[in-house]
């Protein structure tokens, strides 16, 4: 039994493969550098990302796998949910073993699990897609906070930035304090310093433009008058805009 | 000036949330020359309304008065309500300004007809042309058509708009007449007619010239009214398949009445609206244009009604026990598709991985596959065939006593009391 450890990055993780094929190991579990609790009964291998490694190991399964499956693979990273790093480890080791692409045989726990986690990675971005809402400021910056359950900015900036190609914008993901940038050019990952009085961007009522109040006030009485009160809904209604995306959609505050 | 907006937005918001249609998917403008907005592909839904309806374009009316006088709609001439309309640079402005804060996929705007149909037609084309030209938007426009417009009109309209609708109001012509004694059916079907002709068109000029203009390029649809008039879902689904099949509809949308008139030729207020019946709808409709049925499957005069307590699908494998069980192992992917608890998807999935081994109960559950409604009309690599002979009365009875029906808390007690008498 091999433990291999790695830093927690997509780049660490792809590096993992290649050293696990290198040294020609089966029996592995994967841990991030985080994780990772002195293993009693085995041996343990840290491995150190590198790009080159990384290329190649994704370089080989693009030959076994499509590329929507590797893209389901990145999107499944992205969950950031425990322990998914070693359900695609099983998935990239039975991707290896099989001379035809296995990414369609659902009836396998680890392309099964894999699929279903890139399903739901995309529903949440689809939902952000959605459930952004940009507040436009002074400095004219449209600007939006959200807390995706998973780490979806990546997979949203190509949508915003062909969207809103002619408005500065940022949407700032407050639970993994990042945020992606639009500067009418290109999108940049961008780390942020906010001022006081803006609870590290979740208020920033302070910095509006003259006219956002108006029309966060003109979208709540259009949210309220589209409603059809003989058909209330409670339930399907909460279902499609779950409780905790509410905190930052003006119609639902 | 903005207090009197707040209230006209919602007057004319008001008035126009009973056009059901809010899809903005299917269309495929690109953002060109870092305008504005795009539209392609899959659609977005903003927001939802407590009542679980998409909320996904702003959606309003120019105008809500109206010359004519019908019976089930909310403008009515005779209605006596606040009357607001909108100037064409409002709707403009507030189409961009909601668009640029990512609140909506763009504008569906419909209008009661003022003067006539023409010179309300005029101006809903001349905003989405605004916004086409001056403002560089390339977001979602619904257009309504208005019936008896012109066809230059109407020609205008699908260069600026990507979906143009015109509503048939009510399943059939004698219902409209009676309800809707000033509008005609043929004019609802002449500018449908015209633009399916001009869609068609465009698509074979497309072929051959490569920037041909966008015409309407998520299609047309329309809506009817139902459980206002006595007609049977076999008229409704007849009609609906007559449009997709002859007309190219991209959607036909079944609106339950809301009971908003004391006219005594219309439900009671306070009548409850009819959502199963209006849901059943749907679910034929899903039917008809995804999972291979043909309209005589799912009603036939001797069954001009569909089942309430069960879905259409579900109605139309017990009476067809005799097609039953399917081997899910070797079954063709259309005869999968039509297994009660089986959708489109998992249907999909089965056929792709039955390659790499033969399914089982277990592979069937986490397909994500409903097998406790599956499991009685198919075999796969188990020796545990559930069916045993039943008859469809008693598969009926099981599924249903194992159901819960997600419309429980919004029936009143007489609905309570038919559903009883099912089950």
């Amino acid at each position: 039994m091999w433990a291999v450890i790695y830093d927690g990055t997509f780049e660490g993780w792809l590096t993992a493969e290649f050293e696990l094929y290198e040294h020609g190991f089966t029996d592995v579990t994967i841990y991030t550098e985080k994780n990772y609790q002195n293993h009693l009964f085995g041996n343990e291998l840290p491995v150190v990302s590198n790009e080159h490694k990384a290329g190649r190991v994704w370089k080989g399964l693009s030959k076994k796998v499509s590329a929507n499956a590797l893209h389901q693979l990145y999107q499944t990273w992205l969950s950031e949910i425990p322990g998914i790093d070693n359900t695609m480890l099983r998935y990239v080791q039975y991707a290896f073993q099989s001379a035809s692409s296995i990414e369609t045989d659902h009836s396998h726990e680890a392309v099964n699990t894999v699929v279903q986690t890139a399903k739901k990675v995309h529903r949440e971005k689809h939902r952000m897609e959605a459930f952004v809402r940009f507040q436009l400021t002074k400095d004219l910056l449209f600007y939006a906070i959200v807390e995706p359950d998973f780490n979806v900015l990546p997979l949203i900036s190509r949508h915003f930035k062909s969207r809103y190609a002619d408005q500065r914008w940022m949407i700032y993901d407050g639970r993994r304090q990042f945020g992606i940038y639009y500067d009418l050019d290109k999108v940049d990952t961008v780390q942020i310093k906010f001022e006081e009085g803006t609870n590290n961007g979740k208020d920033i009522t302070s910095q509006y433009n003259d006219n956002e109040l108006m029309y966060q006030q003109l979208w709540k009485r259009y949210f309220g008058s589209v409603n059809i009160a003989s058909r209330k809904n409670t339930r399907l209604h909460i279902q499609h805009m779950p409780v905790r995306y509410w905190k930052y959609l003006p119609e639902k505050r | 000036m903005s207090d009197r907006i707040q209230e006209k937005l919602e007057i004319l918001a008001d008035a126009a949330k009973y056009d059901v249609s809010c899809s903005s998917s299917g269309s495929l403008r690109k953002n060109e020359n870092k305008g504005l907005g795009n539209s392609k592909g899959m659609g977005i839904c903003h927001a939802y309304t407590q009542d679980g309806r998409c909320v996904s374009l702003l959606k309003i009316l120019l105008t809500n008065v109206c010359i004519y006088d019908c019976a089930y709609c909310v403008s009515r001439r005779s209605n006596d309500i606040k009357r607001a309309a909108f100037t064409v640079q409002e709707v403009v402005d507030l189409t961009i300004n909601f668009y640029r804060r990512n609140y909506i996929e763009g504008l569906f705007l419909s209008s009661g007809i003022f003067k006539n149909a023409d010179y309300t037609m005029e101006r809903l084309v001349l905003i989405a042309k605004r916004l086409r030209t001056e403002q560089n938007f390339h977001g979602y426009i619904h257009l309504k058509t208005i019936p008896g417009a012109s066809e230059e009109l109407l020609k205008s309209a699908a260069l600026y708009a990507d979906r143009l609708s015109v509503n048939v109001e009510m399943p059939t012509e004698k219902s409209l007449h009676l309800l809707a004694p000033d509008k005609k059916r043929e004019d609802m079907i002449k500018p449908m007619l015209y633009l399916k002709n001009g869609i068609i068109e465009n698509r074979e000029e497309k072929k051959l010239f490569k920037k041909t203009p966008l015409f309407a390029p998520a299609g047309q649809s329309t809506q009817m009214v139902i459980g206002a008039t006595p007609e049977t879902d076999l008229e409704i689904l007849w009609m609906a398949n007559d449009f997709y099949k002859k007309m190219d509809l991209k959607r036909v949308y079944y609106s339950g009445y809301v009971p908003i008139s004391n006219d005594n030729r219309l439900p009671a207020i306070g009548t409850p609206v009819p959502m199963i019946r209006e849901n059943r709808l749907y679910q034929a409709d899903w039917l008809m244009r995804f999972y291979g049925f043909q309209v005589q499957e799912i009603v036939s005069p001797g069954q001009p009604l569909l089942d309430m307590d069960v879905d259409p699908k579900l109605a139309w494998a017990l009476r067809n026990m005799h097609l039953f069980p399917v081997n899910i192992n070797v079954a063709d992917l259309s005869v999968i598709m039509r297994v009660p608890g089986i959708g489109v998807q998992s249907a999909k999935k089965i056929v792709a991985s039955r390659r790499f081994s033969k399914l089982n109960w277990d592979h069937l559950k986490k397909l994500g596959i409903m097998v406790s409604r599956a499991r009685y009309f198919i075999t796969c690599d188990s020796h545990d065939f559930q069916r045993k002979d039943l008859s469809a009365i008693q598969v009926r009875q099981q599924i249903l006593a194992g159901a819960n029906t997600k419309y429980a808390p919004n029936f009143s007690p007489q609905l309570n009391l038919f559903l009883s008498c099912g089950q």
